[in-house]
């Protein structure tokens, strides 16, 4: 469990295979940063089939001259300057893969977790540094399984990111590549997970109580639990489809599956919804994964720049325990129309209507932190502030598909797009944004372009709503998810213009991206250096040079109070960091 | 000039809004909602969305009208230091029982109707089997013996006839992957699974011609995956099935 290992000096173990928890923690930025970016490139082009579903386009039309041009690069996707409906179901369902795995679960937990944890709680690294390694040096290879379907016959993976079977089940390789890669990841999680638990448990420094700890440690820490307890079960069933598909198992398979007129040879005794159990069983407690970390950061955020104490800080930590554990009961509410027996639908109804409870009293704790603040409007503000108000969408859409006899009608539908895109995107992604503009002058030792910033949460803010909020207006007129052309439809005929905003939206917004890559390395070579504290925060990262040296701080350091003890009345300064006697 | 910038991105999501709902209205002049509702529950349904997209409304402009308007009240001013408190228990108290209550009621309310919905079917006036199998529904009426699944049944493809005000059973079952038979103006879907049979009762009101489409993912065509679907007055119905049984003998 020690921590005292001397600093390395060669290059591959001081940046390349290093044990340093900051310089896993940028290894793991860079790396998702890649991935988010290619994960947006591929949603381009599922929104350039959507806004001009292409057998429909004449030959002068500016958005078919781009698809005979994509016929350059991919021709087997875009033969005769068409895109194919098994390219376009790849394109959604490695969006989602790659979104889900490779940028929001290793933004939040991996760069987040591994940066700031030991930081926050005034420890010199993690308590299992090689492991830590080991973690993140498992992602790159889970990247290339999954890219490597891209190359292999019949392309990557087609069957969505929930990869249902029987669809799943014949699939070609590139499906064998997701199940190996979700392995991969899925254990990197693990190793992480183990390791956050552990020293938030042991390494905190003295006088840090856990209800000393800021929130954003906290999340972490409840997410890591929920990593532990939910990840294996993802591992076990895509072992289980892994035999299905490579040993002639049939887990998944019931008898006298009959597939393209050609029976299925080893299908027998086995049972389709037994995959969406298991896969949701994880899954669900997986969208808290990916909100709770980004719920932290936020009331880290908030108190900051509204230089107030956080509002209910023990609401705030109960709340974060209670969806903990609420979302390991509310699983099959993906399920209602699944063909499950109605009855089990009523009770997880009622434990989803439940858990919204929590992530209401966390929006009201964060209003009452802002009243009566003194509100500074900075970049990671802004994203803070635009987190608190995307996420209330995202939540009170939730109650729509909560309620099973609406989910009968919207389930499957744009609906359901639009709602997870305001948690996945207007929550963890603002929270995300939030983050790395907050704590980059700790990483970087520079300061970020506030004026860059600001504009590019701007566009950022308008363009997300303007391609997400009609999703649910096309889920309301009946559009289908993962449907190639919805034109044949006479139900969703009269959608082709509302959509082609959306894409337009989409691509202004893909390119307002732009000026966040150019802010973080302009920043990086040319920003105003960064003083140690310039949020003039209490939390301890804070209380060491920025960037922090190996080991973090030169002394060790005691905690007096609680993590939000800004404004104190009496007190010249009004912030009071955890580490000075007040 | 922070405010400006707020304000500034608040009238550009209304500009956004309109523009989308003028766009959206370009094209064909029909209005993008819901479509219309035409079996004995749909209307409950309807209800239930409606209560649902009030009560939600309310919270939406409560809570977002209480942020901008801290956001403005509370903006950094000099000479001005913010508050200092570490929260209420009452106030926490009376924030998480409100949004329990209305939550629970929902949760009743919607039951009710799921309950009538997707409980015990009533007594069923004609039954129908329907199948799916990448890219079609398969649909089998009972032949002259009245009964499913005997030699004599009437199959067709993608064609689907129902009579009106009339209780209807539909047995689903796939062949090979899963499919969600999907009528919008039924207001609902059920996955066929293949190795189960779901059951699936409707009632409708209305005469007319409507599409069955799949709702989850099959493969390359599950976009094309359409059915065609008429509901006829019970005679014309029956006219249309003995046409079919007579055309069936004939062959």
């Amino acid at each position: 469990m020690s921590v005292a290992h001397g600093e390395p000096t060669s290059f591959w173990r001081k940046y390349i295979f290093s044990t340093d928890h900051k310089v896993i923690g940028i290894q793991y930025l860079m790396t998702s940063l890649v991935m988010l970016l290619f994960g947006g490139v591929l949603a381009m082009l599922v929104r350039l089939q959507l806004g001009w579903p292409n057998h429909y386009l004449q030959e002068t039309h500016w958005a078919h001259r781009i698809f005979v041009w994509m016929e350059k690069i991919q021709p087997v996707g875009f033969a005769g300057g068409i895109m194919d409906s098994g390219y376009y179901n790849m394109l959604f369902t490695m969006h989602g893969t790659i979104m889900i795995f490779f940028a929001i679960i290793p933004l939040l937990v991996g760069v987040f977790g591994n940066y700031l944890i030991p930081l926050k709680i005034g420890a010199g690294d993690m308590a299992f540094p090689k492991l830590n390694m080991y973690s993140y040096w498992l992602i790159p290879p889970a990247i290339t399984v999954l890219c490597a379907g891209f190359f292999l016959q019949g392309g990557a993976a087609q069957a969505g990111w929930t990869s249902y079977p029987p669809l799943s089940k014949i699939g070609g390789p590139g499906q064998v590549c997701w199940l190996i890669s979700i392995l991969l990841v899925g254990t990197s999680s693990i190793m992480g997970a183990a390791n956050y638990v552990t020293t938030v448990i042991n390494l905190r420094a003295p006088g840090m109580g856990f209800f000393r700890l800021p929130l954003s440690v906290w999340a972490l820490f409840i997410t890591a639990v929920i990593i532990l307890l939910a990840t294996p079960v993802l591992a076990a069933t895509s072992v289980l489809l892994l035999m299905d598909m490579t040993a002639g198992t049939s887990f998944f398979l019931p008898a006298g599956l009959i597939i393209d007129g050609v029976a299925q040879a080893n299908s027998g005794g086995g049972q389709p919804l037994l995959w969406q159990h298991l896969f949701w069983f994880y899954s669900h407690p997986a969208v808290y994964i990916m909100i709770l970390p980004a719920m932290g950061m936020v009331s880290e955020v908030l108190p900051v720049f509204a230089r107030k104490p956080l509002f209910g800080y023990h609401s705030m930590v109960y709340a974060i325990m209670g969806i903990a554990v609420l979302g390991f009961l509310v699983w099959a509410h993906h399920m209602f129309a699944s063909g499950m027996n109605p009855t089990l639908g009523t009770s997880f109804m009622v434990s989803t209507m439940v858990i919204a409870v929590p992530s209401a009293i966390k929006t009201f704790n964060w209003l009452g932190t802002l009243w009566r603040g003194s509100i500074r409007f900075t970049t990671p503000m802004l994203h803070a502030i635009a987190f608190v108000s995307m996420f209330v969408i995202g939540g009170l859409t939730g109650v729509f598909v909560a309620s099973t006899p609406v989910d009968l009608y919207l389930h499957d539908t744009y609906f359901v797009v639009g709602h997870l895109h305001y948690v996945l995107f207007g929550g963890s992604l603002f929270g995300i944004f939030a983050g790395i503009t907050f704590w980059y002058p700790k990483m970087f030792g520079r300061m970020m372009s506030e004026t860059l910033g600001k504009l590019h949460f701007a566009l950022t803010f308008l363009c997300f709503n303007g391609v997400m909020f009609p999703m649910f207006i096309l889920g309301v007129a009946g559009m289908q998810r993962r449907i190639y052309s919805y034109m044949d439809y006479t139900h969703l005929a009269h959608l082709d213009g509302l959509n082609r905003m959306m894409s337009y939206s989409a691509y202004v917004l893909f390119a307002a991206q732009l000026l966040f890559i150019i802010n973080f390395f302009w920043s990086m070579a040319k920003g105003r250096k960064a003083p140690e504290n310039p949020w003039q925060a209490n939390t301890l990262e804070w209380a060491t040079s920025s960037p922090p040296p190996h080991g973090n701080f030169p002394k060790p350091l005691t905690v007096y109070h609680g993590p939000y003890e800004y404004s104190v009345p009496g007190r010249k300064d009004d912030w009071l960091p955890q580490h000075i006697r007040g | 000039m922070r405010q400006r910038i707020s304000r500034v991105a608040a009238l550009g999501v209304l500009g956004l809004l309109g523009a989308a709902d003028a766009w959206a209205l370009g094209g064909s002049g029909a209005r993008i909602w819901l479509p219309e509702t035409v079996t004995t529950t749909g209307p409950d349904i309807d209800r239930m969305f409606y209560v649902i997209l009030w009560i939600t409304g309310a919270a939406f402009i409560l809570v977002q009208g209480t942020l901008l308007w801290f956001l403005v009240r509370y903006r950094h001013r000099p000479g001005q230091p913010a508050g200092y408190t570490h929260g209420n228990h009452i106030v926490e108290i009376v924030w998480t029982v409100i949004p329990a209550l209305i939550l629970i009621y929902l949760a009743i309310s919607s039951q009710e109707v799921w309950a009538r919905v997707r409980g015990t079917p009533p007594p069923a006036a004609f039954e129908v089997e329907v199948t799916g199998e990448q890219f079609a529904w398969n649909v089998r009426y009972a032949g002259v013996d009245g009964r499913l699944n005997t030699a004599d049944d009437i199959v067709t493809i993608n064609q689907m006839h129902l009579p009106v005000h009339e209780t209807v059973l539909i047995h689903l079952k796939s062949k090979d992957v899963l499919h969600s038979f999907f009528v919008p103006q039924f207001r609902m879907k059920l996955d066929a699974v293949p190795g189960l049979t779901g059951r699936l009762w409707v009632e409708a009101t209305k005469t007319g011609n409507f599409e069955i489409a799949c709702a989850e993912l099959c493969g390359l065509g599950h976009y094309r995956m359409r059915g065609f679907l008429v509901i006829d007055t019970p005679d014309a119905f029956q006219t249309w099935l003995q046409q079919a049984l007579a055309e069936q003998l004939g062959t």
